[in-house]
């Protein structure tokens, strides 16, 4: 018998100090689960960064996480900007964030090459104008 | 399983319980449920943070810790006196008014935790130059905080520091020294720690890092302050000399002590349960850079802050600077300690998953799939009516078997409410005199015994005493 759960979690975007509560909340989840430390640790990285670079550039969105016996696959999309260079935006220390994120300590430009790192499976769909989807997975 | 491994010294008194809310809501891990009008701690969840010791309006959480007639049962004591208890009294300026009169009051010995403390800060600064690639390391003094990570933060485990508490190189050194100046048998000489909290009581019975610890017994600071206040001479050319620490070791009894004996710049010292564990989220969710040590206290304002002290934190702390504003940095090295064979862990901490909700992953998901639609039927107010501290913990307790959905007052109230309904419905259709269909009848039946059943476990608490004492 194989059973998937699915948790959804809205992403405020103008709340840097809440950034980070979908991710913490899920990492419990998975310790609850009993999953493999560096399983969790995987997911709470990625989550975590890619729900950052929401509330940085897109104004929030949305969160999906499902796991199932074998995988965990997080889909976080938004109604933002959308990425125009997807090569550039993977490179470790390209940034587009404004000056006064890169102030609070965010915009290392680190957060799409940590989400690629972390996880076992990424998958980018963006449009100019229109939003960002991004599917990621670590496998279990 | 080792029956010892979750072993806790907070105790609760059951006829001071009112069955209040106060402890389930203050318990950072939700270790505390109240059932039948009781509190009931669960062993595996408590991290003896003593936090519902302070938290208790009605003084039903105990301490647990030793009197101090336990010297009577060895033939030579040695007392083990935290630096916070010299902490607890008002203008001391010399540490030997205190440890002479704990001679007086009837140890033998003593040997000072704070110097022990400045051996473990300085094997600490010779670990962290020598695996500086590893770092941030997690303080390992406060035996809450390795309690805590052991439960909920195995990402963590393995930066604890792997060097044994300073009570504990204390007790080593202690009992070795007593062993060779006595020439008795190991089980006549008592090291008796004067702690200022009941973490280490547990600690003592069940240390993590090591197999046995050396301390035979753990007082309390609160018991033995007052029985020093008539020992205490002022003048100083009448006291042996004793004290044998520095400004590190004594430093240990304030929040920031263990990190500032470093002398590391790229620290991180935190104290009080609610800060600890923002940091450790913090830190396993690798949000936190450049760090080389964290210092982690559960009280508030360090050592001094512990239940089994007396006086208030903040002011112990400013009187722990005074006493050692004039003492060198550091008086103990470990070349001059033989008798120490080993100040590192001999085991490794194992991450004890006490909060999965079942026995496999699998077995998990299909449970938390049933917590997650039982919260939602909740409404989500946490108001603790239940027992438990939020709706989701009443969800989790359901789900492991611990309680049921009428044990949600909302819950319940809605299923009397929809009981009620259908009667009236059932009875408004038939008016005195006139006769209920057979299946009305059936109906009218069904309804009112579901109502009796629910009104039934209504608040009434079940006969007492069928449920195993809490001790």
């Amino acid at each position: 018998m194989s059973q998937a759960l699915t948790f959804r979690y809205e992403i405020d975007g103008d709340d840097f100090t809440r950034a980070g509560e979908a991710s913490s909340s899920m990492k419990n989840k998975l310790k609850q689960l009993g999953l493999d430390s560096d399983v969790i640790r995987k997911v709470a990285i990625a989550m975590y960064e890619g729900e950052i670079n929401m509330v940085i550039h897109a104004d929030g969105g949305k969160i999906t996480v499902t796991v199932s016996d074998t995988e965990i696959t997080m889909v976080l999309s938004d109604t933002g900007p959308g990425i125009p260079d997807v090569e550039k935006a993977m490179q470790e220390g390209y940034s587009t964030a404004r000056a006064e994120v890169r102030s609070l300590g965010f915009g290392a430009g680190m957060g799409l090459p940590n989400m690629k790192k972390y996880t076992d499976e990424m998958q980018i769909d963006t449009t100019v104008g229109r939003g960002t989807t991004i599917t990621m997975k670590v496998y279990i | 399983m080792n029956t010892n491994k979750f072993i806790r010294s907070v105790r609760l008194k059951e006829s001071a319980c009112r069955g209040c809310i106060n402890c389930i809501k203050h318990c950072p891990t939700q270790a505390i449920r109240v059932h039948n009008g009781k509190a009931h701690i669960i062993d595996r969840f408590c991290i003896d943070c003593g936090r519902c010791i302070s938290y208790c309006p009605h003084h039903a959480k105990i301490p647990v810790y030793d009197p101090l007639s336990v010297i009577n049962n060895f033939k030579y004591t040695v007392a083990l006196p935290a630096p916070s208890l010299y902490a607890q009294y008002n203008n001391l300026t010399n540490a030997d008014i205190v440890l002479n009169a704990l001679l007086k009051l009837g140890f033998d010995d003593v040997y000072e935790v704070s110097a022990a403390a400045e051996l473990v800060s300085e094997a600490t600064r010779e670990y962290i130059k020598a695996h500086a690639e590893e770092a941030p390391f997690i303080s390992s003094a406060c035996p809450s905080v390795v309690r805590l990570i052991r439960v909920k933060f195995p990402s963590l485990v393995s930066r604890l520091l792997p060097i044994k508490a300073p009570v504990e190189v204390a007790a080593e050194i202690a009992r070795a020294r007593a062993l060779e100046k006595t020439g008795l048998k190991l089980e006549e000489i008592g090291i008796i720690f004067i702690s200022p909290c009941p973490s280490k009581v547990s600690y003592a019975k069940a240390p993590l890092g090591i197999e046995k610890s050396s301390i035979d017994n753990v007082v309390a600071i609160k018991d033995v302050y007052p029985l020093l206040l008539p020992h205490m001479k002022h003048d100083e050319s009448q006291l042996e000399p004793l004290s044998a620490s520095g400004r590190i070791g004594i430093g240990w009894s304030n929040a920031g002590g263990e990190a500032g004996g470093l002398l590391v710049d790229n620290y991180l010292a935190a104290d009080g349960i609610v800060n600890i564990l923002q940091v450790l989220e913090e830190l396993e969710d690798e949000k936190l850079h450049g760090l080389t040590f964290v210092e982690l206290n559960t009280c508030s304002g360090g050592c001094v802050g512990g239940t089994l002290t007396v006086e208030n934190a903040y002011i112990a702390a400013a009187k722990t600077k005074r006493l050692v504003r004039y003492q060198p940095v550091s008086k103990n090295h470990l070349a001059d300690n033989p008798e120490l064979t080993n100040i590192c862990w001999a085991d490794n901490v194992e991450y004890e998953p006490v909060f999965r909700l079942g026995n496999t992953f699998r077995e998990s998901l299909q449970m938390m799939g049933k917590v997650e639609e039982l919260t939602a039927r909740f409404p989500g107010l946490d108001c603790g009516s239940c027992g438990a501290p939020t709706c989701q913990t009443l969800a989790e307790d359901i789900v492991r078997g611990d309680a049921t959905e009428n044990d949600c007052i909302y819950v319940l109230r809605a299923n009397i409410a929809d009981l009620s309904r259908k009667i009236g419905h059932l009875t408004d259709s038939s008016g005195p005199g006139t006769s209920l269909s057979e299946e009305e009848d059936r109906l009218l039946h069904r309804y009112i015994k579901e109502l009796t059943t629910e009104l039934a476990s209504f608040g009434v608490p079940e006969t007492p005493g069928k449920e195993e004492p809490v001790s």
